[in-house]
């Protein structure tokens, strides 16, 4: 009941870490990768010593490519991003890098998106997110059918929609400050792993919404008349244990692939981490006990017996 | 037989389908056996070209342009040497505007992309235009030129010829004749019957290589070039247009290329990752849930077991994003284990026998696992549809370890939870049966 009962306190804590959040991505922004928005990327790894940043600038800058950024990768490594290369530009490149022969590299990654199938995967993405909460939300609303007092199954929808729109916002939050110290950039897994996380933290809502129809169905069996907020904070201690544990296993996997997984997938990996854990704190938190001012203004035209207040 | 006992036999079954199982998935490992794990290009290294096609100038057919296109493709993809390699053609998303036709071209190994676009893209588009009277603006360029519909596509084939008196040149002058199939024939008969008198230019990558002037109408279905080529020119120029000429344009709009030292590494470290991810959810699992922990643990063996079977027999091609999916799904798969090993200890805890409280822990947890897990394959069901291939790689391990774990938590812990059970059990089984700091006391408490 703790939790049900100090919900006010919940509400402004979790907007605050929201608020912080929506200011990381509003002031650092999402820095998009050329998966987005078009370009090239090379990323090659030095032999020999690598030459600093600044002498590959000085080089890389004749060649005319407008605007190229280069970054440090690894122990030896270099990436270089610029608008999209022909093939003849970025053979150029590589001999850029390499001094001309001088100093001895690898290459290991050339990807080369053009603008418009960049803009294309933009919209896509947007699409799929907006796609997979309305079904979800219209899941939830259909299978929370029968319970309709002192609720309608629509409002269990609306919090899912809510939820999970904070659980988007937490990561991206994240993400932006990660990107800023970090030079991370928004590209396809990033949406992969916000697509994943929405599929994902839905579920610990359903644990306890299921929780919650549950005793309401028994409540009407039994004949027993309970103050709606009591089922509510009933439900959400008893699954208090399970919501935690079930996050924790993949928060467990997650670690694994954080901290030994390929340096390919470790951005991906965080975005899912900080979303699971943003997921389950918002379920607990807020999922179920906003079930009670929500079910204070949309009180169902067909209750029968409205809750009474205490 | 009693109903354990035939839980015990269908758990016997159950190990012994693993056992099968596991012996595919150990067996099928070596090289070129056709079961063996396939890897993504960014996992083995190598290169994805993606290509433009422009079917603007396609009158007709242009299903079949487009298959020819990618029969070209693939025969040059063939001769420039690599192994299995994969070209389909592509539809750009029907939600972004335009729909483009696309060619999808994968070089497992080949990491030189310049050398890659060369070989699939220096190959001549032939084109056959009239010449207008006044000139044209065609797409915002001012043209004298007008499409024909004849185009490199109706090619049968081109043969190098030297010209003699008799066919109408100065004398041993290198020339291309062209012969065309069927349609191309017919097409070139009506398009010389038609216009008598006028210049019909021969186009090759957009320049006009040589504009004779039509004296006749011309049947049979050949026709010459004579442009002045060198014999060298004459001979490129037949090879390139006998390898296919392209039937349609492309442009090149994407290419990735991965070195085979990253891939290497990337595979690795998801293999480390898949491993200490397993034992870490697999520890808890036994230390906070003891004996059904450890059912759970067996559970999630035969997990891995169907997912890397799934896997390979598909297959799925695995990419650094598919591992990613697979060790997120090894924590999801035994959520549901905790959702009903939760809902058993309370029935315990209200008195009731080990046996009654799996049984009633399974039913009242499902319809919880249910809601769960459909949004989540609706989730990868979107995921894959919004798919380029990395996207789809995570879906489909993700959409199939969804489906599986449903099968191996619900499922297959039910039958081993219910064969290992005893009817009632005494004060051990409740502490085996119970869950982090408790020993398996029947309380009262509140449950405020």
């Amino acid at each position: 009941m703790f939790i049900v009962r100090h919900r006010k306190l919940f509400f402004i804590l979790t907007g605050m870490i929201l608020a912080i959040a929506i200011g990381a991505i509003a002031i650092l922004g999402l820095p998009l990768s050329i998966d987005f928005k078009g370009g090239s990327l090379v990323e090659v790894t030095y032999n020999t010593e690598r030459p600093s940043l600044d002498t590959l600038h000085e080089s890389i800058d004749q060649l005319a490519l407008g605007e190229v950024s280069l970054r440090e990768s690894g122990e030896n490594g270099v990436v270089l991003r610029s608008r999209t290369l022909t093939p003849e530009e970025h053979n150029t490149v590589l001999a850029t890098l390499s001094q001309d022969g001088a100093a001895m590299l690898t290459e290991q990654r050339f990807n080369s998106i053009g603008p418009s199938l960049g803009a294309e995967l933009g919209i896509k993405a947007l699409y799929a997110l907006l796609a997979v909460i309305a079904a979800i939300m219209l899941y939830i609303a259909w299978a929370f059918r029968r319970v309709s007092r002192p609720v309608s199954s629509w409002v269990y929808g609306l919090i899912v929609v809510i939820i999970l729109i904070h659980d988007v916002i937490i990561p991206a939050g994240f993400y932006a400050i990660l990107a800023h110290f970090t030079g991370a950039e928004v590209d396809a897994l990033f949406v992969v792993a916000l697509l994943a996380i929405l599929g994902y933290s839905v579920n610990d809502t359903i644990v306890i919404f299921d929780r919650v129809r549950e005793h309401l169905h028994t409540n009407d069996e039994h004949r027993v008349v309970e103050d709606f907020e009591v089922t509510v904070g009933k439900s959400v201690t008893e699954t208090l244990g399970r919501s935690i544990n079930t996050s924790l296993t993949v928060v467990l996997a997650l670690l694994a692939l954080v901290f030994v997984g390929s340096s390919a997938t470790v951005d991906f990996s965080w975005v899912l981490l900080v979303g699971v854990i943003a997921g389950t704190y918002s379920s607990i938190l807020l999922a179920a006990p906003l079930l009670i001012p929500l079910s204070k203004k949309f009180v169902a035209t067909t209750a029968v017996s409205k809750p009474k207040k205490k | 037989m009693s109903f354990r006992a035939g839980r015990i036999l269908f758990a016997i079954v159950i190990l012994i389908l693993s056992g099968l199982l596991a012996w595919f998935v150990l067996s099928t490992n070596g090289e070129g056996n056709r079961f063996k794990v396939k890897l993504g290009l960014d996992l083995a290294g190598g290169t994805e070209l993606v290509y433009r096609a422009d079917t603007s100038g396609v009158t007709g057919d242009t299903q079949g342009a487009l298959n020819s296109l990618r029969d070209v493709i693939d025969r040059r993809v063939n001769l420039f040497g690599v192994a299995e390699p994969l070209v389909q053609l592509e539809k750009s998303s029907a939600v972004a505007g335009a729909q483009e036709e696309r060619l999808l071209v994968e070089l497992p190994g080949v990491t030189d992309v310049k050398a890659a676009v060369d070989a699939l893209g220096r190959t001549p588009v032939l084109e056959f235009k009239l010449r207008a009277p006044i000139a044209l603006e065609i797409n915002g360029t001012t043209t004298p030129y007008v499409p024909t519909g004849l185009t490199g596509r109706y090619l049968k084939s081109s043969e190098l010829q030297f010209s003699s008196q008799s066919n109408g040149g100065t004398g041993n002058e290198p020339i291309v004749v062209l012969h065309f199939n069927d349609e191309g024939s017919k097409l070139f008969e009506k398009i010389t019957s038609e216009h008598v008198g006028t210049p019909l230019a021969i186009f090759l990558d957009g320049e006009v290589i040589s504009e004779p002037i039509i004296r006749e109408a011309i049947s049979g279905g050949t026709a010459t070039i004579s442009g002045n080529f060198t014999p060298v020119e004459g001979r490129d120029l037949v090879r390139n247009l006998n390898f296919g000429a392209l039937p349609v344009p492309i442009t090149l709009i994407s290419s990735d290329s991965v070195g085979p030292s990253l891939g290497a590494e990337a595979f690795h470290a998801g293999l480390i990752a898949s491993v200490v991810g397993f034992i870490l959810v697999s520890l808890f699992m036994i230390i906070w849930y003891r004996l059904p922990g450890l059912i759970a643990t067996a559970a999630l063996v035969i997990y891995v077991l169907i997912t890397v079977a799934l896997i390979k027999f598909v297959p799925i091609t695995l990419t650094a994003s598919g591992i990613a999916g697979f060790i997120l799904s090894i924590g999801l798969a035994v959520d549901a284990n905790v959702l009903i090993f939760e809902r058993m200890k309370e029935e315990l805890r209200a008195g009731k026998g080990a046996q009654e409280a799996a049984k009633i822990g399974f039913g009242r947890a499902w319809p919880a696992i249910r809601d769960g897990h459909l949004t989540m394959i609706i989730s990868a069901v979107i995921l894959f549809w919004v798919g380029t291939s990395l996207v789809k790689g995570f879906a489909l391990v993700f959409g199939f370890g969804v489906i599986t774990s449903l099968f191996s938590a619900v499922f297959v812990s039910r039958i081993f939870l219910q064969a290992i059970l005893p009817e009632h059990g005494g004060r051990l089984w409740r502490v085996l049966c119970s869950s982090g700091f408790n020993l398996g006391r029947v309380s009262n408490e509140t449950k405020n």
